[in-house]
């Protein structure tokens, strides 16, 4: 329920919950009692003023249930729909509090009802109405409050949204205040903390269960409805009384509207018209609450009861068959204005603030404490106390309405591009700025990691989770030849090379194949035959790569440096230089373990949502550009002259380009285009290099929205790489999945340990370990030690 | 009433700036009692300084932007109908009006294309009739939150303006402005049910 919309709109559901009840209960049962009176009722049915009344009360609640599902079929407008929909939610404290009150006075006998008791039943509505608000408020309060702290134990989450809703609700039943408003208060309530607690699993779940209990009560409800139809024993028909009834709902109900619009009209700003007033008593539907308060009734005290029952069904029936099919043509006969099915846009939120605090300033310039200026009051105490009470610190800190628009919008312009069939390597044509398809490769990890960093961001992942591209049938092809091999014990590297140079063209087949070895390399006994392949792999694939790609000006810049200066907020123009001063290592020497320890470095650091925020970035590095990354360091012309700082070329150096991914965009966007293009078979065209440039920054502060809080992390990541290495041998065969989700798949590691803290001493202890490998492990000459040394590493650990 | 008519009289020019801004007798001299309170040194016109104590104001994102608008043309003393002239943006449109308008005079101050110029006018710093993305990015840093970095910003910029931008220049001019806004309900979201 669109909680702003109810808000705006209080004045009115409130009007037409309260009065228009009232109203409809008075006139319906005096016009019923008028109607006995004159006759036309059947002198069995042995009625008082007082029992119409208690009948009118009962059969003048317009029914949520029955408003909503008829209303999301037809669509109107969202004024009309929160409207009538605010008003079937709000009368149920005036339903229940004439019911009550009218069936006291019955059993009292009309005779011994006093001034006094009407003066009490007036007063029982205001404590019935509020205090059931007020119970609500309690629980949203509770459940706010204990969902912040189910960080650790994210299955209970549902449970407690459920428990505490339904003891919210049981709460108030036992305190015979009105129900149904504590269970809506409570939900408005806890809403805003709730969504940004839980996590997305929680979500869906609390979400689709709601549905599913939701939809199994009505339908029991209604059959319930129907068999007591033709249950005749149940029943007794009087038709005068069954035929004015239904005549008198329908047009007190009009009359009603009509007349309270005409009052509302006077103080809202946009009046509602005629065709919206015909919408509104029209689609007063009147549900189950109706039947079961009929079925209620002591028969005792109202001899009546049977006829009353006839006539409740008989409303019901009619209400919502009759009225709910016709309801539609009717809408579209009448031209009602339709809600309009627009995507958010950023605009529309951005503007959309900004005249909140406009309005809100201008009624402080004016004097007048307006609807605006409350509203702000209350954001601004909300920010201050309560979100910081009742929100998950991590949640709190990336809470922005803009920007989880802007998040949303990116992701859901990643969604459709990879539904697209869109494929890093195949799709030539991309019609959204978004982001390369990076997306289903990443999916495991950034969905993964979204959800166990429990981020604040709202994401459907389980859209993303059924996102199937062509890209993951080869995923799937690779990781199932990878597992093949993996279980040798000493597999034929010649032989996968060869399946790899079939299956994978390209520089994609070479990296990955480097990938996988490297991720093997441990499993690598000895120096062989194996290693001398590799180096002549390596040899002609830096040939190819030399030839085949023009040199850019790309930095190279360390991924590792990446997220301490994103956390310090510095404006990395120049990666290069970023890389340097932050980390002593030459940048060449940055392999593509170097990548996957960039990530898993950041990964471990998940304590932090702002940490894991950061490894979907450097995943979104790393996987999008590995493979580019290789051709790019090679062409950077490191291979030609500044090799003195690493004694191998370039070979295997997707984590520089990592880094460099970031910034290159940044920094220009002439670069990227070319980049792009050389790198991945994938073209991007030239007119969406600004879409891509900003997909790009956008993945990456995506990735990133808490970042300024971080602490400034010190460890590299080469160690951290071999501690994931290490600690995770058996991750083997997921880590040999394509380069390109080699650092997911080493993140994925990097995730097993989330509280990593005692990582950190283990990669500085290796970390001289680390630099010695990193200067050999580039060569190709040098190969066989680098998986000795890797391997040598990971047995050490 | 003649007590009524006998306050607004006071109002120099009372015919004049109801003519032009629409808004009824009580309004009028409910924004002249409040001018008159804002006035703290009697000195008949109001002063940046005047608006700037005004303490809410001061918690406004975009309180100071507004006050700015009050001055137009880097003015320094702001007359009642000048004050009263920026207040008619936010009178809510009259549905009435429409119908029997006479098209040759100028647009109501309330209509929908002045409520969204003056918007514009807010983002809009150096008035060059369009928002570039260095205005925009300016506006966001306003509104947006300290967690929010300023790459994270920028980035929104970016996006912001690119999706309202259709001719490709990188700044949204009033048009695309207009356009990009027009599901938004602006008639309600941009009045003051109180001045009408």
């Amino acid at each position: 329920m669109p909680s702003r919309l109810f808000f705006d709109n209080l004045g009115a559901i409130l009007t037409y919950a309260v009065v228009g009840t009232l109203w409809n209960a008075f006139t319906t049962g005096a016009a019923l009692w008028g109607l006995q009176q004159a006759g036309l009722v059947a002198p069995r049915v042995q009625a008082g003023l007082l029992d119409f009344l208690l009948f009118g009360s009962l059969i003048s609640a317009v029914d949520p249930v029955a408003v909503l599902a008829v209303f999301e079929e037809v669509h109107v407008n969202e004024t009309l729909f929160i409207i009538v929909f605010g008003e079937s939610l709000l009368n149920d404290a005036v339903t229940v509090v004439l019911y009550k009150v009218c069936n006291s006075f019955v059993e009292m006998g009309s005779a011994n009802v006093q001034a006094t008791d009407y003066l009490k039943g007036v007063a029982s509505l205001f404590v019935v109405s509020l205090g059931g608000a007020a119970v609500g408020l309690v629980f949203a309060f509770l459940l706010a409050l204990t969902t912040r702290f189910t960080k650790r134990v994210r299955i209970i989450e549902p449970l407690l949204v459920f428990l505490l809703a339904y003891a919210a609700y049981l709460t108030a039943e036992m305190a015979s205040l009105s129900a149904i408003l504590a269970v809506t208060m409570c939900g408005l309530g806890c809403k805003k903390y709730v969504e940004a607690n839980i996590s997305h699993k929680s979500r869906t779940a609390v979400k689709y269960t709601m549905k599913t209990l939701a939809s199994c009560a009505e339908t029991i409800i209604f059959m319930l409805l129907g068999i007591s139809a033709v249950d005749s024993s149940k029943w007794a028909w009087d038709s005068g009384l069954v035929l004015g009834t239904l005549f008198f709902i329908l047009f007190f109900r009009a009359l009603g509207v009509v007349l309270q619009t005409w009052v509302l009209n006077q103080f809202r700003l946009v009046p509602l018209d005629k065709i919206d007033q015909v919408v509104m008593s029209y689609g007063g539907l009147r549900g189950a609450v109706a039947f079961a308060l009929v079925i209620l009734l002591d028969r005792t005290k109202i001899p009546a009861k049977d006829y009353f029952v006839a006539t409740t069904i008989v409303v019901v029936f009619f209400t919502v068959i009759v009225q709910g099919l016709t309801i539609k043509p009717l809408v579209k006969w009448l031209k009602v204005k339709r809600s309009e099915h627009h995507k958010p846009t950023l605009n529309q939120e951005l503007h959309e603030h900004t005249f909140d605090h406009i309005l809100a300033a201008v009624e402080d310039v004016v004097g007048h404490h307006g609807y605006h200026y409350w509203r702000d009051r209350w954001e601004q105490f909300d920010k201050k106390y309560l979100s910081q009470l009742l929100m998950r610190r991590s949640a709190y800190r990336i809470r922005d309405q803009i920007w989880d628009v802007y998040y949303r919008l990116n992701i859901r312009d990643a969604i459709s591009f990879v539904d697209q069939g869109g494929h890093v390597l195949s799709s030539t044509g991309l019609t959204l700025p978004s982001m390369p398809s990076r997306n289903s490769v990443a999916e495991t990890s950034v969905t993964n990691l979204l959800r166990e960093s429990g981020s604040g961001a709202c994401l459907d992942l389980q859209v993303i989770d059924t996102v199937r591209s062509g890209r993951d049938r080869e995923d799937a092809v690779m990781h199932h030849l990878l597992c093949g091999g993996l279980y040798k014990p000493r597999y034929r590297v010649g032989l996968l090379q060869e399946l790899f140079k079939n299956v994978f063209s390209g520089s994609r087949g070479q990296i990955k194949l480097e990938g996988y070895k490297a991720s093997c390399s441990r499993h690598f006994i000895s120096e062989d035959a194996q290693e001398r392949q590799d180096k002549e792999v390596f040899q002609q694939n830096m040939k190819r790569r030399l030839e085949s790609f023009k040199p850019t000006k790309h930095n190279i810049c360390l991924t590792k440096s990446k997220p301490r200066p994103r956390k310090a907020g510095r404006k990395k123009k120049d990666g290069m230089a970023n890389t340097e001063a932050t980390n002593g290592k030459p940048p060449r020497d940055l392999g593509f373990q170097d990548t996957a320890a960039v990530i898993l470095t950041v990964e471990s650091e998940e304590e932090e949502d702002s940490d894991s925020s950061e490894t979907e970035k450097e995943d979104d590095e790393g996987i999008i550009f590995v493979a580019r990354a290789t051709s790019e360091v090679l062409q950077e012309g490191k291979v030609s002259g500044s090799l003195e700082v690493c004694p191998s070329p370039r070979i295997i150096p997707p984590s520089p380009t990592c880094a460099e991914k970031e910034l290159p965009w940044k920094s220009g966007q002439g670069d990227l285009a070319v980049y792009v293009s050389s790198e991945t078979t994938k073209i991007v065209p030239v007119d969406m290099q600004t879409g891509w440039n900003q997909s790009i920054s956008s993945l990456e502060s995506l990735a990133s929205p808490p970042c300024t809080q971080a602490p400034p992390m010190t460890r590299l990541p080469p160690r951290s790489l071999v501690t994931e290495e290490s600690q995770a041998p058996l991750n083997l065969p997921s880590d040999l999945r394509p380069s390109f989700a080699f650092p997911t798949s080493l993140a994925k590691a990097g995730r097993s340990h989330s509280e990593s803290s005692a990582d950190i001493p283990q990669q500085q202890e290796l970390q001289p370990l680390m630099g010695h490998e990193d200067h050999t492990h580039l060569s190709p000459g040098t190969a066989n030690s680098h998986w000795c040394i890797q391997f040598n590493r990971g047995g050490r650990l | 009433m003649g007590s009524c008519s006998s306050h607004a009289a006071r109002i120099p020019d009372v015919d004049s700036i109801q003519r032009e801004t629409g808004f009824s007798q009580a309004s009028l001299l409910r924004l002249y009692h409040r001018f008159r309170a804002l006035d703290r040194n009697k000195k008949g016109y109001l002063s940046r300084v005047d608006l700037q104590e005004i303490g809410a104001l001061a918690v406004n994102p975009l309180g100071d932007r507004i006050i700015d608008s009050f001055f137009p043309d880097g003015s320094l003393q702001l007359d009642f109908p000048g004050f009263v002239r920026v207040l008619a943006h936010f009178r809510p449109v009259d549905v009435e009006d429409h119908g029997n308008r006479d098209p040759q005079e100028p647009e109501p101050l309330n209509s929908r294309m002045n409520k969204l110029r003056f918007a514009f006018q807010l983002y809009d710093l150096d008035r060059d009739g369009k928002i570039s993305r260095h205005e925009m990015l300016q506006v966001l840093r306003l509104m947006v939150g300290v967690q929010v970095t300023e790459e994270q910003l920028e980035s929104i910029a970016d996006r912001t303006v690119q999706e309202a931008d259709e001719d490709g220049d990188g700044a949204v001019s009033f048009l695309e402005f207009t356009k990009s806004l027009e599901k938004m309900n602006i008639e309600q979201k941009m009045s003051i049910r109180i001045l009408k």
